[in-house]
């Protein structure tokens, strides 16, 4: 009897795992999630699977404005100290309640020294207590940006933590590892079922969760896989439902594949190639550097054919720019988003006229393995200013390397690409890129860019509370670059996804995967 | 023997040293961790607090001695970028590895070995020259491409097997298995049969070759006129004297698929230790790298050593030399 009740039972759970399984959302991406501890990490993409497990007090919409999540509301008590109400009602996977107590565990695990994700919230200096639903956030001045920057402060259970030993992160130093980097308990749409390195991710849906469902999943599964043709294929061979990023090379063959379809849209990420700005040029030793002079770089950006760029080597997927930020950041504006134009002899006739009829020695350095098509882009810009008469040695490497060398001030033009997150705020631009480095800030400027306006701006927006001085005030910083050429923006990233037919997912400019709007029939 | 035996192990720790020397220094050029593993706009401070926190402040001789230190007492760190210990890292993929290496060994051996025997005997056939030829394609063609391939024509065509992972498997406590679940049963068939394709192109034309050669030898010539049945003469006396080379490739080729399954693991996202070397790479995770040259070159000198000391057993000729 029992053999044939066996197969009867596989059956019927075949039956029902296949039936469970059609609402199962199954989906790939290069990369795996770096670990499942919120605060032991900074890339945005493992920030943006935790985010199914894991909720912050404010959370972004499908329009990418702030909204309440685990806070319902706050108001500035005064400029340093921030007043939060918590929303009630709301559990952790586990059953356990979630409270203020949460909140100022979460907060203080994270400003621990040996969190990894300390800067996100580099503000803050602690968080207070008042009630059970209420908290204090305390802030060592002014600043403006605390809600953009708790979007990304993932609350933990503060019971959980302590049952686990998990109240502080994990320390390679001293040997301590977390309990938090290979469990998950959050309050999120989705609870985390397991979790296997470069195997894959699996969450069913969270039937408690505190917020109406605008998908209609059950579970997802989701299955790192690092070779692009592989993740086409695994596509095609109708083994997931969803890839992203698409490759760009793909694009057009999964577009003409029956069943399939690829959205994309133009990401936060703009491409731009940074300039020394120091006495002399690496490329040209003892001798003046002829990027000191606005007349110079404008010359260089005339001589870039963008078109060329955009229909070449981006097969059209791209979208040339003149600013640093993306439309959708504050600080945009649209006067700063105009690329000079493509005119080879008035990029000749500028460079006779500042002193270089016959051009200069100058260093290209660009990462081949960064952003999309990096190599084939700069081996495009090459050519073009070899054009104009210039000699470009140009260095493509991996960006392992690439980076320590750019951040060492060792280059003379290199490649660079922002995407202001996760901040999402034209802020980190001017913060990290165009204020003079010091300690705190210009963390990113390599070269030497220093403008008095900048840095005087900087000072300002960084305490600036007024939300529409503080734009204004962006908005000229990124218009000075802009007039000035101190960066030569070239192209906003394409993002792009591909999917089954049946699958709907919205496309995030900051490349988020947000599977809580995703239907699925 | 015993002299024998010491003289190795202690050549063996030797080029275990070098090794760890050499990765060590070697790392230095691999690219910055604090670079890929800190916020985009992250600033100059907060980045020296992580370099710090790394250790990578020290002078390079006092990282190179801590960290032999922490091998000595048998502690491999942990990961830079996960954070997790990377001996427990290393025993999680293991697994995975040594069965796809396992079931491709298997592969070559019962593909190559009836297949040079084949060539051997009847080297015009019309069989035996097809396998000839097609063994230049298995010798020559780069992995990436015929897995790439495998995967378009078994996965996306003909929808038979899976195109990456491991499938279902089984936990028993200090192993997972892909062997007891149908699903984990087919996803090993395109990597191992991407992994063997190399060495069973290897073995077969390794028998072919010995078993011509053994052929036309006096002894074979003589049994022939002593009208010996042919099925002894070819594999009584001549696969079994051409198995010997075979034997020592086979080993050494174990060692060869281990650290060469990187690309077969990365095409297939196989979870072995191949797939956690890529990424070590590409973030720069120096103790995970380390860990994983010591492993791979652990492999070779225990293999090597076998090797020797079985020869060693088997030809007492070398026994004598080596005293």
């Amino acid at each position: 009897m029992s053999l044939r009740n066996t197969f009867t039972a596989f059956a019927v759970a075949g039956l029902m795992a296949s039936t469970a399984s059609a609402e199962v959302l199954r989906w790939s991406s290069q990369g795996d999630i770096v670990t499942l501890d919120p605060y032991a990490h900074t890339e945005s993409f493992t920030s943006s699977v935790l985010h199914h497990i894991y909720e912050p007090l404010v959370r972004r919409s499908k329009t990418l404005e702030i909204e309440p999540a685990l806070a319902t509301d706050w108001e500035i008590v005064d400029p340093t100290r921030w007043r939060f109400t918590l929303r009630e009602g709301v559990t952790f996977h586990d059953g356990a309640p979630f409270t203020a107590d949460d909140v100022v565990a979460s907060v203080e695990r994270m400003l621990h020294p040996d969190s990894r994700s300390r800067g996100n919230l580099s503000q803050v200096t602690g968080v207070e207590k008042v009630d059970d639903y209420t908290v204090d956030f305390i802030m060592d001045g002014p600043y403006p940006l605390l809600l953009n920057d708790l979007s990304g402060v993932f609350i933990m259970d503060n019971e959980w933590m302590t049952e686990h030993d998990a109240l502080e992160p994990g320390n390679i130093a001293t040997g301590k590892t977390s309990y938090a980097s290979t469990h998950a308990n959050g309050t999120g749409p989705f609870v985390l079922d397991s979790y296997a390195p470069d195997v894959g991710t699996v969450m069913s849906v969270n039937d408690s969760w505190w917020d109406e469902p605008e998908h209609n999943l059950t579970g997802i599964e989701f299955r790192p896989i690092t070779s692009d043709a592989t993740r086409v294929a695994a596509l095609m061979s109708g083994e997931l439902d969803m890839i992203a990023p698409v490759p760009l090379q793909d694009i057009n063959r999964l577009e003409a594949a029956p069943g399939f379809s690829v959205e994309q849209e133009p990401a936060l990420r703009l491409i731009f190639l940074g300039l020394n700005y120091r006495d002399e040029l690496l490329g040209m030793p003892g001798e003046p550097n002829p990027l000191l002079d606005v007349n110079v770089r404008k010359a260089l950006w005339h001589g870039i054919n963008h078109d060329g760029l955009r229909e070449k080597v981006m097969r059209g997927n791209s979208r040339t720019v003149g600013s640093m930020v993306a439309p959708p950041v504050p600080g945009y504006s649209e006067d700063s988003d105009v690329p000079l134009e493509f005119d080879p002899e008035l990029a000749k006739q500028m460079l006779a006229d500042a002193g270089y009829p016959d051009g200069f020695s100058v260093k290209l350095d660009c990462p081949n393995d960064r952003y999309i098509n990096d190599e084939a882009i700069c081996v495009a810009v090459k050519a073009m200013w070899e054009q104009m008469g210039l000699s470009v040695a140009l260095n493509t490497e991996s960006r392992a390397t690439y980076f320590p060398k750019a951040s060492n001030g060792e280059t003379d033009i290199y490649m660079l690409g922002w995407a202001t997150l996760p901040a999402m705020d034209g802020w980190s631009v001017i913060r990290a890129l165009l204020a003079t480095q010091d300690g705190s800030m210009g963390g990113n400027n390599y070269n030497g860019l220093s403008d008095p306006r900048i840095d005087e701006i900087a000072a300002q927006v960084a305490v600036e509370l007024d939300e529409d001085k503080r734009r204004a005030l962006m908005s000229e910083a990124l218009q000075i670059v802009h007039d000035e050429a101190y960066y030569i923006p070239l192209h906003q990233q394409p993002v792009a996804m591909a999917l089954r037919d049946g699958v709907t997912v919205p496309q995030f400019p900051d490349e988020y995967i947000r599977l809580w709007f995703a239907t699925t029939e | 023997m015993v002299r024998m035996l010491l003289s190795r192990l202690a050549q063996a720790m030797l080029v275990m040293l070098a090794v760890t020397a050499l990765s060590f220094t070697m790392f230095r050029f691999v690219g910055d961790p604090v670079q890929l593993m800190s916020r985009e706009d992250a600033s100059v401070t907060e980045r020296e607090a992580l370099r710090d926190s790394l250790g990578l402040n020290d002078p390079i001789l006092v990282q190179y001695g801590r960290f032999l230190g922490r091998i000595a007492s048998g502690d491999l760190g942990i990961s830079f970028r996960n954070q997790r210990d990377v001996a427990e890292l290393i025993a999680e993929r293991a697994p995975a590895t040594l069965e796809l290496v396992l079931v491709a060994t298997i592969l070559s051996l019962l593909v190559g070995i009836p297949a040079g025997v084949l060539c051997a005997l009847r080297p015009n056939g019309v069989l035996s020259r097809l396998v000839q030829s097609g063994s230049l394609v298995g010798i020559s063609v780069p992995t990436f491409v015929t897995g790439t391939l495998l995967i378009l024509v078994f996965s996306v065509t003909l929808r038979w097997l899976p195109s990456f992972g491991r499938g279902q498997t089984v936990d028993l406590g200090w192993w997972t298995t892909g062997f007891l679940t149908p699903s984990g049963r087919a996803a090993l068939v395109l990597p191992s049969l991407t992994l063997a394709l190399y060495s069973m192109t290897l073995i077969m034309r390794l028998i072919r070759s010995e078993m011509i050669d053994i052929l036309s030898t006096d002894y074979v010539r003589f049994a022939r006129a002593r009208g010996l049945p042919s099925w002894y003469i070819h594999f009584r006396l001549a696969l079994k004297n051409a198995m010997m080379p075979v034997i020592t490739v086979t080993g050494l080729q174990v060692g060869s698929l281990i650290a060469f399954a990187i690309v077969t693991e990365t095409i297939f996202q196989w979870p072995g230790l191949g797939l956690l070397f890529m990424q070590a790479v590409i973030f720069v995770d120096i103790p995970v790298m380390t860990a994983y040259l010591l492993l791979v070159a652990g492999v070779f000198v225990v293999i090597n050593t076998l090797v020797d000391l079985t020869y060693a057993l088997v030809d007492p000729r070398l026994r004598t030399r080596g005293v």
